[in-house]
Parts: C-alpha cells; sequence; structure tokens
C-alpha cells in the first residue's frame, strides 16, 4: 500500500466549529484513516508540522502575531494548503472588529468594560499581539484551495479530502455549497 | 429634539416648489442639502411623509449621490477632483496645502462648523486644473496663492456669491473649431426647416446623415428615435403609439474623467442642444424633454434656464411650436448629484424619476419603457447638437465627412501633457499622431483614449483612427508623458470605478474594491507574479459578469496596461512567492504601544 497522506490542521482565529464539523464525517473517519496520517492538529496535540505535509487545513482568520508564525509555519510544510470556512475565506465573525479601530477594542475589554477589576492592558512576552485588522488567510500567505461553508459540512470536506487522496482536482458538487 | 419651526418650513417649501412630486426628490433633496449643508434628519422624514415615501428610501437616496450627506458638512464644503489629470497638476499637494492651513483634514468638517474638505472625482474642468468645487460651485485654475485668498475668505465667511468671479472663471478653451463649432445654426434655423419640409422629411435628413449617438455607445440616432415613436407592441403585435406619452432626454451627466466636451456645448451652444431635442420631440411625438445636468456644472444652470425662458419667449418651446398644431414640447432641467453611473441610461432615468440611480435591466431599453416607463429618446448633448444642424442643413453636409462607418465630426476634450489642452473638433478618421501634433504633445507614453472606461494606447499605435470601427470615444483624450507612470494611472482609474461602482451587483461591487485592493498592493510594492494570476482572473470576472457598462469597463485600466505595458508590472514584482499586501509589523504598532512593549516577539517580519 502506497504512503499514507500527512494532514495538518489548525484554527487560528476560529471558533473550533471547522474542525467539529470535520469529525461529522462519523465512522468514515475510519476509512480515513486508510488514507491519511494527522500530523500538527489539535487532534493529536502534535505541537508543530513535520517537515514535509502533503495538506495543511487552516480555520480561522489571522488576528494575531501568533496566527502569522502558525500560518507561515503550515505554509511551509504543506504541499496543499486550504482556507477552510467562512473565516479564513474572508475574516468571518472576528473580522467584525475590524470596523472598530483597535484602540477602541483593547480599551474596552481590559481597562473601560463594565465590571473590569484591576484594569491594564495585558503585556506579556508570552501573549501575542493583536494585529490592527483580521485578515484573510490568502492576504498572508499563497493559498491552493478555499473549502467554503460556516462551517463547511462534514461531507464537503470528505468529498475535498478523497479527491486529493485520489489525486483529483476537488470539486463540490451543487449540494454541498448550497446553504439554505 | 425638535426642530424650530422655521427650518420646518424651509424643507416644506421646497417640498411644495416641486408640487410635492416623488420625481423631484432628488431635486428637493438637493435644496435641502445647500439649505442645511447636510439632509438633516428631521428633514428626511419631512421629506418622506410629504412626498408619501418611506424614510428609509429618501435616506436611500441621500447616501447613493455623493453630493449630497447625511453628516453635517461645513459652511463652505471644499471639494477637489481627484481626477489623474488634476493629481498630475499637483491637485493633492495643493488639498495638504490647504488642509494645513484650515486645519481639517480631506474627509472631516472643522469642529467650528465653517468648512469641510473633500474629493470628488471629476469636475470636468480637466483642462484648466487643478479644479475643485465650493458649495457646487467650480474653482478652476487653483494653485497656492489662490488657496491663501480662498482661505481667508473662508475665514472671514464672506459668502461664495461675493468670491473674485476670476476664481470661478471657466473658459470653452476652444482649440480648433471643425463641422459642428464652426457653423453654428441660428436659433430657429432647424425648427423652421423642421416646420416647413415636415417631420418625415427631417428624419430622412438624419437618417442619411448617418448621424450615430457621442456619447459613447455609437447607435444609430435615427434608428433609436423611429424605434421609440413605433414602439412598443402590446403582446398581439398592434402598436400601442397612441397610448403612450413620449420623453426626449438629453444626457448632460459627463462624467467620465477627462471629458468636457458637453460642458462648451452647454455654455456657447445651448440653442442648438435645446433645438436637437426640440426637432426629436417632433419626429418621435415627445411633449416632455429633460436635460439631466451633471451636479458638478450646477453654474451653467442659470444661463440654460434664460435661455429656456427665451425659446419659450419666441415659441420655439411650448405649446403649437411655430404656428404648427399639436407640436407642443418643452423641457425641465434636472440636476444630478454626483453619480458617474447615472449617465448610464437606465440610471439617468432612475434619477429623472427621483431615486437612486440603479441602472435597470435592458431590455427593455428606455426606447421602449423609459421615463415613468414610458417610451423614451436618451441622447448625449453632441449628438443633439448635431441633430440640429442636420436639420439645418441637411443630411449630405454632414454625411460627407468623416468615414465610411463614422460620418461627421466628434469633438474631443483633450487634457493632461501637452502644450494646449483644450477642444478639438475633427472628422472621423483622424489619426492619434495627428491629434498629438496639433495640441502640442510630446514625449508621449500613453494616451488614454475613451477615459477610464475606454482604453490605453501606446506608441506603436498612434496610427490608429478616432472612428466607431477603430478607437471609439465619448470625448475624453488623456495624454501622458514620459515622465509619468503607467501604475499611478491604473491605480486613479481603479479606484475611481471603485468609488462609483452603485453597488448593485456583486461582481462589481466587491470586485472592483478587491482589484483596488491588488492595485494598490502591486503600487506599495508588496506584489509578486503570483498576485499577477489572480489579478488577470479577476479582471476578467468583472468584465464578464456585470451587470452594465460601469462595471463591464471597470477592469479595462488593468487589462489594458497588462497587455501594453507589462513591463510596468514585472518592474514592480518581488522577487518572492508572495508577500501580503501591508505592512504587517506596523500593523502591531496599536497593540505594541498599548501594551508597552517592544521585545522581539512584538514584532513580525515582513
Ligand atoms: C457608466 C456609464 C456612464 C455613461 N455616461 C454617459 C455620459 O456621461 N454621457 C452620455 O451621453 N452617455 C453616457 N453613457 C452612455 C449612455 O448610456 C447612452 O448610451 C447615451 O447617453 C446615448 O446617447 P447617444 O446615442 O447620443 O450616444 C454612459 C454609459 C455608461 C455605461
Ligand atoms: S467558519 Fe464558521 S465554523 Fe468555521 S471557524 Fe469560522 S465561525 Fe467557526
Ligand atoms: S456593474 Fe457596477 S455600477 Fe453597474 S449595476 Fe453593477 S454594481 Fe452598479
Amino acid at each position: 500500500m502506497a504512503e499514507k497522506l500527512k494532514i495538518a490542521t489548525t484554527s487560528l482565529g476560529g471558533c473550533f466549529g471547522c474542525h467539529m464539523s470535520f469529525l461529522d464525517i462519523d465512522e468514515r473517519i475510519i476509512d480515513l484513516f486508510d488514507l491519511v496520517e494527522f500530523d500538527r492538529s489539535p487532534l493529536t496535540d502534535i505541537k508543530h508540522c513535520s517537515e514535509y505535509v502533503d495538506i495543511g487545513l487552516i480555520e480561522g482568520g489571522v488576528c494575531n502575531s501568533e496566527n502569522v508564525h502558525t500560518l507561515r509555519e503550515f505554509r511551509k510544510s504543506c504541499k496543499v494548503l486550504i482556507a477552510v470556512g467562512a473565516c479564513a475565506i474572508n475574516g468571518g465573525l472576528p473580522a467584525l472588529r475590524n470596523f472598530i479601530p483597535l484602540e477602541e477594542c483593547l480599551a474596552e475589554s481590559y481597562l473601560t468594560g463594565e465590571g473590569i477589576d484591576n484594569p491594564q492592558i495585558p503585556s506579556d512576552i508570552e501573549l501575542p499581539l493583536l494585529l490592527d485588522k483580521v485578515h484573510p488567510i490568502h492576504e498572508l500567505v499563497k493559498v491552493d484551495y478555499f473549502l467554503p461553508g460556516c462551517p463547511p459540512s462534514g461531507n464537503a470536506f470528505w468529498r475535498f479530502i478523497t479527491d486529493l487522496a485520489a489525486g483529483k482536482t476537488p470539486t463540490l458538487p451543487y449540494d454541498l455549497v448550497h446553504y439554505d | 429634539m425638535t426642530w424650530s419651526e422655521s427650518k420646518q418650513e424651509k424643507v416644506l417649501a421646497i417640498v411644495s416648489k416641486h408640487e410635492i412630486r416623488q420625481t423631484r426628490l432628488l431635486q428637493i433633496l438637493r435644496e435641502v442639502q445647500d439649505e442645511f449643508h447636510c439632509v438633516p434628519k428631521n428633514a428626511l422624514e419631512i421629506v418622506a411623509a410629504e412626498l408619501g415615501l418611506a424614510r428609509t428610501k429618501v435616506e436611500g437616496v441621500v447616501q447613493f449621490y455623493s453630493l449630497l450627506s447625511l453628516e453635517q458638512q461645513g459652511r463652505f464644503h471644499i471639494l477637489f477632483s481627484d481626477s489623474i489629470t488634476d493629481q498630475f497638476q499637483g491637485s493633492r499637494e495643493l488639498m495638504d496645502y490647504l488642509s494645513a492651513k484650515l486645519g481639517v483634514k480631506p474627509g472631516q468638517t472643522r469642529s467650528d462648523g465653517k468648512v469641510s474638505l473633500g474629493f470628488t472625482s471629476c469636475t470636468g474642468l480637466c483642462d484648466q486644473g487643478p479644479a475643485g468645487l465650493v458649495n457646487g460651485h467650480w474653482l478652476s485654475r487653483l494653485n497656492e496663492s489662490r488657496i491663501d485668498r480662498i482661505v481667508d475668505l473662508v475665514e472671514r465667511e464672506v459668502p461664495v456669491s461675493s468670491w473674485p468671479l476670476e476664481f470661478f472663471h471657466v473658459e470653452d478653451n476652444i482649440q480648433s473649431p471643425g463641422l459642428l463649432l464652426q457653423s453654428p445654426i441660428d436659433q430657429g434655423e432647424a425648427l423652421k426647416q423642421l416646420v416647413r419640409e415636415g417631420f418625415e422629411e427631417i428624419f430622412m435628413e438624419i437618417n442619411r446623415s448617418g448621424l450615430r449617438g457621442r456619447g459613447g455607445a455609437g447607435f444609430e440616432t435615427a434608428w433609436k428615435w423611429r424605434f421609440c415613436a413605433e414602439g412598443p407592441e402590446d403582446y398581439s403585435g398592434s402598436s400601442l403609439v397612441d397610448k403612450n406619452e413620449r420623453f426626449v432626454v438629453c444626457n448632460a451627466d459627463e462624467g467620465e474623467p477627462g471629458t468636457f466636451k458637453d460642458r462648451i456645448l452647454l455654455n456657447s451652444y445651448a440653442h442648438q442642444v435645446f433645438e436637437g431635442m426640440t426637432v426629436c420631440a417632433g419626429i418621435v411625438g415627445a411633449k416632455q424633454g429633460f436635460l439631466y445636468l451633471r451636479g458638478e456644472y450646477l453654474r451653467l444652470r442659470p444661463q440654460l434656464e434664460a435661455i429656456l425662458a427665451n425659446r419659450r419667449a419666441k415659441n420655439f418651446l411650448g405649446k403649437s411650436i411655430l404656428g404648427r398644431n399639436g407640436f407642443d414640447f418643452d423641457i425641465e432641467i434636472h440636476m444630478g448629484a454626483g453619480a458617474y453611473v447615472c449617465g448610464e441610461e437606465s440610471a439617468l432615468i432612475e434619477s429623472l424619476e427621483g431615486k437612486r440611480g440603479v441602472p435597470r435591466v435592458r431590455p427593455p431599453y428606455p426606447i421602449d419603457r423609459g421615463y415613468l416607463d414610458q417610451p423614451t429618446v436618451v441622447n448625449n448633448v453632441e449628438t443633439f447638437a448635431a441633430v440640429a444642424a442636420i436639420a439645418a442643413y441637411g443630411g449630405a453636409w454632414f454625411a460627407t465627412q468623416g468615414t465610411d462607418k463614422s460620418k461627421g465630426s466628434k469633438i474631443i476634450s483633450i487634457s493632461g501633457d501637452c502644450e494646449r489642452p483644450g477642444i478639438y473638433e475633427y472628422d472621423f478618421g483622424i489619426s492619434i499622431a495627428e491629434i498629438l501634433m496639433d495640441c502640442g504633445a510630446e514625449n508621449t507614453l500613453a494616451v488614454q483614449v475613451g477615459g477610464p472606461s475606454g482604453g490605453i494606447i501606446s506608441g506603436k499605435e498612434y496610427h490608429r483612427k478616432l472612428a466607431f470601427e477603430d478607437l471609439g470615444t465619448g470625448g475624453s483624450f488623456m495624454i501622458f508623458n514620459k515622465k509619468r507612470d503607467v501604475l499611478e494611472i491604473v491605480r486613479n482609474f481603479t479606484h475611481f470605478f471603485a468609488h462609483e461602482s452603485c453597488g448593485f451587483c456583486t461582481p462589481c461591487r466587491v470586485g472592483t474594491t478587491l482589484l483596488k485592493n491588488e492595485v494598490d498592493k502591486i503600487c506599495d510594492g508588496h506584489a509578486t507574479s503570483l498576485d499577477l494570476v489572480g489579478l488577470s482572473s479577476l479582471a476578467k470576472f468583472i468584465k464578464t459578469a456585470s451587470h452594465c457598462g460601469l462595471g463591464q469597463s471597470a477592469a479595462n485600466p488593468v487589462l489594458g496596461s497588462l497587455s501594453h505595458f507589462p513591463q510596468a508590472y514585472k518592474d514592480r514584482f518581488k522577487d518572492v512567492v508572495f508577500e501580503p499586501g501591508f505592512d504587517l509589523d506596523e500593523s502591531l504598532e496599536t497593540a505594541r504601544r498599548m501594551s508597552a512593549r517592544d521585545d522581539p516577539w512584538a514584532h513580525l517580519e515582513q
């Protein structure tokens, strides 16, 4: 049998809904394991990508400096990088803060908001700094495919990955991108 | 907050002056804006209630037109033209200068409410720029010393009506008149001919002249009129001629940056334009006409009204024109309010009806269902001027000039890098090289024929000819010399379309903004050759998927420059696979400052 494909996944500025939806492939996950092996991912708790990964799935947009580093690590390791879900593709819900100056966001959360005790802006080198705007991932790195949805359905994940595993260009039939 | 009674009365007076008609909504809002330097919420509610419209409808109209504003503007509202030729004449630097002197930024109103600044797409003064508008009135030939004086007038609150006249002085600047401009008709000459020879005979003359529309698309004028006069039919195929009212509309929106020939026709040949409209009305059987005048040409309005009054007095307008029974026609002036898309004929009609200027689905075309769903002819100013001359001098006079497929002459507006910008009229078929020679253009890098929505051509193509079958143009002819950067031009045009997109259809609304961001990325030096792949497919998509001519031509600057000046793009590309289009480290600055950090982890590499 051919070597298994390596898949890495991560959530940047996302809600993990995309990851949960991925798990909606249900028992097909057993078939999936015949095809692939998981590398860096919240599912495996592996912290960094191997040198060579076949498929990278990114959920969420780019909100802070850590997101930038993570995304760059994925891009460096992954042969094929996929933006998964509305947040990775457009910035999604977190990007709603783009209409409010970051200054005001931070002040409201840490200085002036109701019920704040000991107001201060957190400052620690372990904490990533926020970018002034939330960006879709294709504004930071080259992205090979976009898997739309909020979240994409389990079936859409299944279709995308099995297509790729079969060496085909992934395609989504209408019923997999039809949301209402 | 209650609104003072005197304010309420002012609004009510404006509404009743316009006979409480919904079609006058835009005209009403323009006057409200004039009165209050914005459209106040209370005024909005009064207008909506009086006209029987939803408040959101009225608000939607205010938001659509750039010369209307929900936010309070200054008592002096100064806009600078942001057209590329004004920019190249230093308009941006002058704005910085003005803004520093007044202590207010473009897009803002000073806290004392005295003055606000901004940019507008084009004022139609490209040959005497840098230009602008103060409270809707033209400001020509701006420079630092003029700005010093303007600042002084503003600070002393001298009303615009008392400003020195030279600030508003605008010349026709006719450098080289041709067929039309050399032989203006005598007042009434065309109408007398029409009444003497009969409508059918004059229609045949227009048909013989081969006249095609001068607004850009070049549709045959005689055919447009015939369709309007005959159509539409009902479902059984029988004619509805007698059941329909008909309308004649003169398109004086002239919004294409670099075009200003209609300005000259309306300033010095308005009689002839109105006469052309009246000829059209006689032939198609219309009783009512409109001149849709772009908001930026406000200054022309009083003299145009005077000419209309004069024509009424002479019975060139009104009932039984020149004694001919049943030949009744009058013309009303409607002002636009700063929306380029309103030059598109169906958007123009929406705007005439007092609505947002969103292009309609075509067909049905205006000749079948136009103003108030009635058959309507929409023609350009120059087309009507030509019609009057043809009615007076005959079709053959016109048809012997020009080329086989493009008869007669074309008036073009030349701006940009040449010694003698201004108005030139040529018989169709003239080569670009000859035009460049005439206006004293040297070291020419490129010519933009037809404005941002037209095409860019480079040196290899100066032998090409001005004609519908080769290079068509509505009248814009911008010249750029070798000191100019093609990508700066593309950037300006791309911003123009993103700003002017009416937002109705997604390919254009979203596409023009993506295009703008991508061109900015290239100009700012963040792009790589990979960006080009996305850029070209995006451009092609916008062109094919957009609803109206604006979106369909919005990618022309990118597509044209890619094919004519590919090196300009390559020179900007970075030799990496990909790079973000914004300064990554810079975008951490706010967070860095607020958390008082400057450690290595508080920075990012590009
Ligand atoms: C976005 C857009 C803007 C236009 N602007 C103008 C304009 O300012 N003046 C004009 O005469 N035609 C303009 N047109 C063309 C008109 O839709 C229409 O074709 C023209 O007024 C018809 O008159 P003509 O046959 O005399 O040329 C524009 C078209 C589009 C799509
Ligand atoms: S796309 Fe939807 S499900 Fe996925 S991370 Fe964003 S919000 Fe969550
Ligand atoms: S193409 Fe642009 S301007 Fe035309 S209807 Fe669509 S959004 Fe409006």
